[in-house]
């Protein structure tokens, strides 16, 4: 077995990401527009926010990921292109993999990057915590993108499938969302939130993989 | 080189084919016939691994190509880049550039996808045959939005990869344009 | 006609479970009856468990039981057909999944119900049980909304399998972070039922009860994989004419 067929699939992802119109732009935008949108409906009081704010985030950014996973998968199923990956000669899981690894390079960590501005905005202090926030987003992202791409290759096939990946994801973004949140308000519980996130996160990277590439076999079936 | 024995499949309820089977040599082609939804991609995509069959089993002993309906280009690809994927994905050392010669796709080289016609498109999905030497051909209605240039040439490259002792199953409606070793009705 | 005949042929469950189904029926309705009877009326009341309202965990409890009980059977199932594919245990899967979400909505609905008294609301969420039946209900919709997404048997019967198996193996994280995020700001949870703490007056008319929804759940259980072998055999049936024609 030879990893090229891995990387291929990696780099076709982030150039298909990149070609699709606005780029990382598009994400990015509705992950700001969603978390703009609840100071509108809930009021601006600067401790309420200050309270909210990092959830809201959280909400935001599973919001984005299902959004943005609904075509990764679709699209290969409609030009025949998952067809030539289930027969280049690497493991399915692999190349599934690699392609949602590309999917939240361009999708998931620009939103985790852009998270300390947000959070700012919701009258967070500026300190150094905005940027440990930034990676606990970044690694809640990965979890998310890896569940939901698993709910994004069951549903490859189905017409308006977006609805589905959301229901199906849901359950599996449960652990991400505590163990993150946990996380984000971190003295209380000193280094175990993080530590269990980063574990259930590795659990995602681990489990997902397989489940998504028995989900595209069936997809091509 | 491959073959496959008693292969059934059922879609729902409704029994597509049984009891089918088939192999093929170096040198053969084989023709696949049949009326639309008679199965002759379902056969092919289970010849190639894609489908897996309710009864039966398919044995290759060599690599093989797999050209479908849906070319596998995607709409940001340009044939060039296209290829070039491809040819890194296998290991393939081919020349890019004088595969897109040969198939006629020098002047739209640098065209992304969307912008293709269906027979470019279609040239650049047959252009992965020539990308890396693989024994065994598998396509499903190769000649579709050819025109007669395109034809002429997919023929040639099919005589030549017969000459050099490789293997074709097509599923074609029609004249083939080649002499089949066999044809086989679904 | 080889192929078909392939298919494990169901014969021995219709047999058996044509008299099974109405026994666990009959049995089961029997024993809900007396838990009940025993339950609502016999019984003492708990004031330290809100009163009369704890009268509702002869069925809170059961409920929950086969909550849990029954995404476990829908996902050993899913894990049997997947690994033999063995088409009466898919079947065995598609039945339960319907069930086990309205079980699941009893456990939810009965929970919601002896919390307004005790709690105060109507829903908690500083309650881990509650929070995890709720997503256990909404795996069970998932797998329910995919199956139905799919365009044959076949293929609902893969896709299905490869969801039960995800939602099993992440039922267990998904358990644990709950109870972290509830561990948080609660004090013991107010109701507690769990276990032999509870008073032996409780336990019988509870087991009985339990048991009881068991049989049912089991029956019914039968029951929709009956209609279900009769639906597949009616459409094999229905493609066999038209093939013909």
């Amino acid at each position: 077995m030879s990893p090229k067929p891995i990387l291929s699939a990696f780099r076709q992802a982030l150039s298909e990401a990149w070609a699709g119109g606005a780029g990382a732009l598009l994400p990015l935008g509705f992950f700001a527009g969603a978390a703009v949108l609840v100071p509108l409906g809930i009021g601006t009081e600067p401790g309420m926010l200050r309270a909210v704010g990092p959830g809201i985030l959280w909400v935001s950014l599973a919001l984005s990921s299902l959004v943005t996973l609904e075509r990764i998968f679709q699209s290969d199923v409609e030009d025949g292109t998952l067809d030539l990956w289930l027969q280049a000669g690497a493991p399915v899981s692999a190349i599934a993999a690699a392609k949602t690894f590309a999917h939240w390079l361009t999708a998931g960590l620009p939103l985790a990057l852009m998270s300390p501005v947000l959070a700012l905005m919701f009258q967070a202090e500026a300190s150094l915590s905005l940027l440990t926030g930034a990676l606990i987003y970044g690694l809640g992202g990965l979890a998310f993108f890896f569940w939901g791409g698993v709910g994004a290759a069951l549903s490859a096939t189905v017409r308006r499938g977006g609805l589905l990946i959301a229901l199906i994801a849901l359950p599996l973004y449960v652990p991400t969302a505590i163990f993150g949140s946990m996380a984000m308000r971190g003295a209380a519980f000193g280094d175990t939130a993080p530590l269990l996130l980063a574990a259930s996160t590795l659990f995602a990277l681990a489990a997902a993989p397989f489940a998504m590439a028995a989900a595209l076999r069936l997809a091509a079936d | 080189m491959l073959s496959a024995t008693n292969l059934g499949i059922l879609r729902g309820e409704r029994v597509l084919f049984e009891g089918v089977s088939l192999s093929v040599a170096p040198g053969e082609a084989v023709i696949l016939r049949g009326a639309n939804g008679a199965g002759k991609t379902t056969l092919l995509r289970i010849l190639a691994g894609l489908t897996r069959p309710e009864a039966g089993n398919v044995t290759r002993e060599a690599t093989h190509h797999w050209i479908g309906h849906r070319e596998g280009l995607k709409p940001h690809e340009t044939p060039r880049t296209h290829l070039k994927l491809w040819g890194q994905a296998w290991g393939a050392e081919a020349d890019i550039d004088a595969v897109l010669r040969e198939m006629g796709l020098s002047r739209p080289a640098d065209v992304a996808g969307r912008y293709l016609s269906a027979g470019q498109k279609r040239r650049t999905a047959l252009a992965r045959l020539m990308l890396d030497n693989r024994a065994i051909w598998l396509l499903d209605e190769p000649f579709t939005a050819l025109d007669t240039e395109g034809r002429d040439q997919l023929l040639a490259m099919v005589a030549r990869h017969r000459q050099s002792g490789g293997a074709v199953i097509a599923a074609v409606h029609g004249d083939a344009g080649f002499a089949a070793s066999r044809e086989m009705g679904l | 006609m080889g192929m078909l005949s392939a298919f494990a042929n169901p014969h021995r469950f219709l047999a058996l479970s044509n008299w099974l189904a109405p026994l666990f029926y009959g049995v089961g309705a029997a024993m809900i009856a007396w838990g009940l009877w025993q339950g609502l009326w016999v019984v003492p009341k708990d004031d330290y468990q809100g009163g009369d309202i704890m009268r509702v965990m002869f069925i809170h409890v059961p409920a929950a039981w086969l909550a849990m009980a029954s995404y476990s059977g829908m996902a050993a199932a899913s894990f049997i057909w997947f690994i033999w594919r063995h088409e009466l245990a898919d079947i065995a899967a598609k039945a339960i999944a319907p069930l086990g979400a309205v079980w699941t909505a009893l456990c939810l609905a009965t929970g919601s119900i002896w919390g307004k008294p005790t709690w105060g609301t109507w829903w908690q969420w500083d309650d881990a049980r509650m929070m995890s039946v709720l997503f256990l209900f909404f795996l069970f919709l998932g797998y329910m909304a995919l199956r139905a997404a799919m365009d044959s048997r076949q293929k609902a019967a893969r896709a299905g399998a490869i969801l039960a198996m995800v939602g099993a193996l992440n039922v267990p994280l998904i358990k644990f972070s709950v109870d972290m995020f509830t561990s948080l700001h609660q004090d013991a949870s107010v109701i507690t039922v769990d276990g032999p703490k509870m008073a032996a007056v409780y336990l019988w008319p509870l087991m009985m009860s339990g048991l009881g929804h068991m049989l049912l759940f089991g029956g019914l259980v039968m029951t929709l994989m009956r209609a279900e072998i009769w639906t597949r055999r009616a459409a094999r049936q229905r493609a066999r004419l038209l093939a013909g024609a």
